[in-house]
């Protein structure tokens, strides 16, 4: 059925100082075109004429074959001669001549002063824009508080369970796997001192103190924060948060609160049920490994912790909760209105989300010694 | 690209359609063909399938029965290295333009010619440049769609559209979000696109003013009746039509005014 063209060709005859290229066949952008440097050779022609020979369908092809002779004859100093072309080709060639001279926007300037001038500038945006989306959400805080029945409740709800009961099963094997491997590592020095009833208190109080909170803030940050960044950060592409501020609702109440306060309580029990599993974890590798009876590694584990140590690890997942969602939400209010955008906002969330959960754990690791806890 | 089709088929034919929308029938025996060079229409209300059959014709849906044929090739049965040089033979302009957000104007325009051409990179940029002048848009290559206004970036999907020199357009609502003046420059570059390369166009749209400025011939496709209720002119439909849905639709404007 398909009707096979000839193929595009050009022929080039040198008449005196008259190169005459004669097109023909199909001239497609699909298919090979013949290239004028090749036609030309070493020919230095006065005069370069192009005329339609037995020209079948022509595409953008011609037009930049066109266009290109016409730009070496300018450049030459050579008459080009394209009348006996058909009209279309011509206005074509003229508006890609025209077009190509028209210039876009300036790039920035690469001066390294500039950079860092601009990054620096950056960084101190990005901080104020922190401060003041935490002061934004302390005062809807506070509103929620005067008036609580104002809160969407049912909101909260559903993000709890997004952000909580979603996230037992990947909670469970990572803390599960951490305490198995805090077990194994501590086992191994224990193990030469016939200390290795010990592993017990390793696993609990370091599941308890950190592993727990931190592990648990790092597999939210990915799999909430990025979550709560893309909602939001398709909620903007959408125009949806426009709509929300023309109807004199403010973003931050309507979205960012009810999934502050669901990450904020569903952290800790989190954490803790982590700290449960990884203990387990360690339960698992004492009585299998060591010959250590789950009755003694209880016992040991309950004679080294006490409330302090419970304490601390919520204070911390708490506050992680916090800083996940945070982090979330602003990424996703920040976000560009683009699928890049959308994307840009989830991996900054992530990234912001676990930055801000190391600097948090430091910073209470220097006070809870200095408070002695 | 231009001149008529070497085997002498129209450029569109479309027999017994029926597209399906999840278990729902939107349209059924949906016949229709439009010839080489023309400039055709698909009108009607709001929701009553008429970018659903854009669709199933540009195979994004696939139709529940009948046949889809581009220049006498059968689109509906091809396989897959067929459908895909079927695929070459038109360009789409979507309702949003749908340019990629992550790349400039000129990365759109020249992903296409990148897939599909032995063309080199400054060649590529020259066709870029062809395509971008045009469409009105020379020297906005560096742009990104987020930094343009609504009829630019409807006026870059349309030279990303045309970057194969497709024989066959769609358009997805043209005017669509425009302002009448830009809606306007929009019909004007439909035309003039026409009248250069005398590519084959078919619009999905109930804007009168563009039906009646633009269009050769256009189908009229009903909720109700589930299919075509009209085919014509748009002006000897709306003086002579014996159905009164099409004359309603036709002069709601004129009965306003």
């Amino acid at each position: 059925m398909r009707a096979v063209p000839t193929p595009a060709h050009a022929e080039a005859v040198l008449e005196g100082d008259r190169l005459a290229v004669t097109l023909g066949g199909a001239w497609q952008l699909t298919q090979p075109a013949p290239a004028w440097s090749r036609l030309r050779g070493a020919a230095r022609p006065r005069v370069v004429e192009l005329r339609p020979g037995q020209l079948d369908r022509w595409d953008s092809s011609l037009v930049r074959f066109v266009h290109e002779v016409e730009r070496w004859c300018r450049e030459a100093g050579v008459q080009c001669e394209t009348g006996a072309l058909p009209e279309p080709v011509r206005r074509l060639a003229a508006q890609l001549a025209a077009g190509r001279q028209a210039r876009g926007p300036a790039a920035p300037p690469g001066n390294i002063l500039t950079t860092i001038g601009l990054a620096a500038t950056g960084v101190w945006r990005q901080t104020r824009e922190f401060a003041s989306f935490v002061g934004e959400c302390t005062l809807s805080a506070a509103g929620v508080l005067l008036r609580p029945r104002r809160f969407r409740w049912g909101d909260c709800l559903a993000e709890m369970q997004q952000c909580g009961a979603m996230a037992v099963p990947i909670v469970s094997l990572t803390s599960f796997l951490v305490g198995l491997t805090l077990a194994y590592t501590g086992a191994i020095i224990l193990r030469q001192f016939g200390g290795d009833i010990w592993v017990a208190d390793i696993v609990g109080l370091s599941m308890f103190r950190e592993m727990g909170a931190v592990m648990t803030g790092i597999v939210v940050a990915g799999r909430t924060g990025a979550a709560f960044a893309a909602q939001l950060g398709n909620m903007k592409t959408g125009e949806e948060i426009d709509a929300l501020e023309t109807l004199g609702i403010p973003p931050v109440d309507f979205l960012v609160l009810p999934r502050l306060l669901a990450l904020t309580l569903m952290m800790p029990l989190l954490a803790m049920y982590a700290n449960g599993l990884g203990i387990l974890g360690g339960m698992v590798v004492a009585s299998g490994i060591l010959n250590i009876p789950a009755s003694a590694y209880w016992v040991e584990m309950q004679s080294i912790i006490d409330l302090s140590d419970i304490s601390s690890g919520v204070i911390k997942s708490v506050t992680f909760g916090v800083l996940v969602a945070v982090a979330g939400c602003l990424r996703g209010l920040q976000c560009e209105r683009s699928a890049a955008g959308v994307g840009r906002a989830a991996t900054s969330a992530v990234v912001t989300g676990i930055l801000l959960i190391i600097v948090a754990d430091a910073v209470f690791a220097v006070l809870f010694h200095v408070l002695g806890l | 690209m231009n001149g008529p089709a070497a085997n002498g088929a129209p450029a569109i034919a479309v027999e017994g359609l029926e597209c399906r929308y999840g278990g729902t029938t939107v349209l059924r025996d949906v016949s229709f063909t439009v010839s080489a060079g023309e400039l055709f229409f698909v009108i009607g209300g709001s929701g009553c399938g008429k970018t659903t059959l854009l669709r199933h014709l540009v195979g994004l849906a696939a139709p529940a029965a009948g046949t889809v044929r581009y220049f006498g090739e059968d689109f509906t049965a091809a396989g897959r290295a067929e459908r895909r040089r079927l695929l070459r033979t038109f360009g789409v302009l979507y309702q949003s333009a749908a340019l990629w957000s992550s790349m400039t104007v000129a990365e759109n325009v020249a992903l296409p010619l990148e897939l599909y051409t032995p063309l080199s990179r400054r060649e590529r940029q020259e066709i870029v440049a062809l395509k971008l002048a045009q469409v009105g848009l020379a020297g906005c290559e560096e742009y990104f769609p987020a930094e343009l206004s609504g009829g630019m970036r409807k006026r870059a999907g349309l030279a990303r559209a045309l970057a194969l020199d497709p024989r066959i357009v769609f358009f997805d609502e043209p005017s669509a979000g425009l302002d009448p003046v830009t809606s306007r420059q929009l019909d004007e570059l439909i035309l003039q696109i026409r009248a250069t390369l005398g590519t084959t166009m078919v619009i999905v749209s109930h804007e009168l003013a563009s039906i009646y400025a633009l269009a050769d011939r256009v189908i009229l496709i009903d909720r109700g009746a589930r299919g075509i209720v009209a085919e014509g002119r748009p002006r000897d439909l709306a003086a002579a039509s014996p159905d009164p849905r099409v004359r309603e639709f036709l002069t709601r404007e004129a009965e306003k005014a």
